[in-house]
């Protein structure tokens, strides 16, 4: 029995062949997460001869997907955020399909019942229409009303992905029109967890971005989930004519003086381009570069931010047991700790996701998904001792069951037909991001600029978030390094890849 | 080439771009933008097409005359002939 309703086939990536076929080519795409997938498509659609090297055996990065019996399960992403209905003007969704030339009914979008964020004794729903949002802290916080909604048009004014913002605080920011603590870290809650790179506070930038992806966009999930959108990928990739190579990444990254010329894939080959674009992260990229002298100045930091992901089906969907939420961000402090935990996990907050909760349900039983922060350097050295890894991903199952039957107290943990835990040091092992990082380094480059010329960033080192925002990224990227002239560049970027979002 | 070939062309290039949108019923008179979803980076999209599919070039301070149809053609059907 397969997971879907109507079980989608699993094809095989394209480009099974493992070396490339030439020895020079237009331009290298390092890893083929969704932002590398979307610059491929971008400079191949322009007839530039382009290669995307994957380590991995299937594409997606830290959006992907995998088949444990018989099952095909999404891992990364809960949802995808910047939802849009069809034709609906100047969102990033509309503009990244337009970009790729994928039409909208290609997604097979449908769009989240209701999400919510719970801390001891409050609850904020919200779904894909700010009214909801707006009804609830009438509610529960009156006396801030007009506090938020004056906040609410600083988010609507402010142009977030201007490339020479300058970095300010979120919650400094926010603090100035939210005088509630509880609202404020109610507010970040869902924000930090989904895209911060950096503790308990994030760069006001990229909190408008996440505000506006979630809370006013909302969330929406592919019929097939995050498959389905790789296949479309995949699609325009083989119709544009990159070539993808599967199980061979990059070794090293080659270079002449302060400008990259080339790379050497993991099987040996040397290959030679004017355009390198690399999605697998800020240090991963430089660390790439055999630099003898180090000339490299800038050595970005490894993320703290790692998860731990429970897994598990049941026969019975979560409405059936009394739960219609699609998201819920759990916390059970007045104040939200967004930080790497001094131990394994941390069981006090969880995002839970229950994916048969959008309008369009294509599951054959309940998918339920529990996001917890944990410590990867503890996970590590754990995992050098398989007994004790193992009993350590016990914990975390039963953790993460106590915490579901808050919300599902009906939850009989005794018929769940398949589980499983991920771990900082399963991510680290399938996406080659240090310390099993989500959200990347805290270092971005907003213009993906590196210090060596020719060699660009795309993804979420770039600083784009969320899935529409990776694939916006490698779009905009693409289009800066590749297509506008160099000597534009330091000027027209701002304006090229601010109109892109 | 007659304006009527060239308008042609422009016509299939933004429908192309513009994919989920229903172009039909442009007016020749007034924005493309004002009437269709398109930023500046659609339009270095037109000018793209333009290049690979009729190997006209069109440098970066003309792009303000691609701003309506009427525009494109006038701009455009001394190039293509």
């Amino acid at each position: 029995m397969g997971l879907f309703k109507e079980d989608l086939k699993i094809t095989p990536p394209m480009g099974r062949h493992f070396d490339p076929v030439d020895t020079s080519y237009d331009a290298i795409i390092i890893g083929a997460g969704m932002s590398g997938m979307a610059a491929a498509i971008r400079l191949a659609m322009y007839d530039k001869k382009v290669l995307l090297l994957e380590r991995h055996s299937i594409s997606g990065g830290l959006n992907s997907y995998y088949n444990r019996r018989k099952r095909g399960l999404d891992v990364g992403l809960h949802a995808l955020t910047n939802f849009a209905e069809k034709g609906e003007r100047r969102k990033p969704l509309t503009k990244l399909l337009k970009q790729l030339r994928i039409p909208y009914d290609k997604l097979e979008l449908t769009s989240q019942f209701e999400s919510q964020v719970s801390f001891p004794e409050v609850t904020l729903r919200f779904n894909n229409d700010i009214e909801l949002l707006k009804s609830e802290i009438a509610t529960q916080f009156p006396d801030q009303v007009g506090n938020f909604l004056r906040l609410l048009e600083h988010i609507l004014n402010f142009n977030e992905v201007a490339l020479d913002n300058k970095l300010v605080m979120a919650k400094d920011v926010v603090d100035s029109f939210i005088s509630n603590h509880l609202l404020r870290e109610m507010i970040f809650c869902p924000l930090l967890i989904y895209g911060s790179a950096w503790e308990n506070d994030m760069d006001f930038s990229q909190f408008v971005i996440m505000f506006k992806s979630i809370y006013l966009e909302g969330f929406g999930r592919s019929r097939g989930g995050v498959r389905r959108v790789l296949e479309l990928l995949r699609e325009r990739i083989e119709e544009v004519g990159a070539e993808v190579c599967y199980r061979n990444g990059v070794k090293e990254i080659l270079t002449h003086g302060n400008q990259s010329v080339g790379v050497i894939t993991d099987r040996g080959q040397e290959v030679m381009a004017s355009l390198i674009l690399s999605c697998a992260g800020y240090p991963e990229t430089l660390n790439l570069i055999n630099d003898q002298n180090d000339t490299k100045k800038i050595k970005p930091r490894t993320g703290k931010l790692s998860f731990t992901e429970t897994i598990f089906t049941l026969p019975e969907k979560p409405a059936s047991l009394g739960l219609n939420q699609t998201i819920i961000f759990h916390n059970d402090a007045q104040t939200y700790s967004y930080q790497r935990p001094q131990g394994f996990y941390d069981k006090r907050s969880a995002v839970i996701c229950l994916p048969n909760n959008f309008i369009d349900d294509d599951y054959q039983e309940g998918v339920y998904r529990l996001t917890m922060m944990a410590n990867y350097e503890l996970w590590k050295k754990l995992s050098q001792d398989k007994v004790a890894y193992n009993e350590k991903k016990t914990e975390v199952l039963q953790d993460s069951l106590m915490i579901l039957k808050k919300y599902m107290p009906a939850l009989k943990s005794e018929e769940i037909s398949f589980q499983d835990i991920f771990t900082p040091t399963t991510v680290e092992h399938y996406t080659g991001h240090f310390g099993g990082c989500v959200y990347g380094s805290p270092d971005k480059s907003r213009d993906g600029t590196t210090p060596f010329k020719g060699l660009f960033l795309c993804g979420t080192d770039q600083g784009f978030l969320g899935i529409v925002g990776s694939m916006l990224s490698g779009i905009s990227m693409a289009n800066l390094h590749g297509f506008m002239n160099p000597s534009l560049t330091t000027d027209s970027s701002t304006n090229i890849t601010t109109s892109s979002l | 080439m007659e304006a009527v070939e060239v308008r042609k062309f422009v016509l299939d290039i933004i429908e192309d771009i513009a994919l989920d949108e229903d172009v039909s019923n442009l007016n020749d008179d007034i924005a493309l933008r004002e009437q269709l979803d398109l930023d500046s980076m659609d339009f270095l999209d037109i000018v793209m097409e333009l290049k690979k599919r009729h190997k006209v070039e069109v440098p970066q301070e003309d792009y303000p005359r691609l701003a309506t149809m009427s525009g494109c053609v006038e701009y455009l059907t001394p190039k293509m002939q």
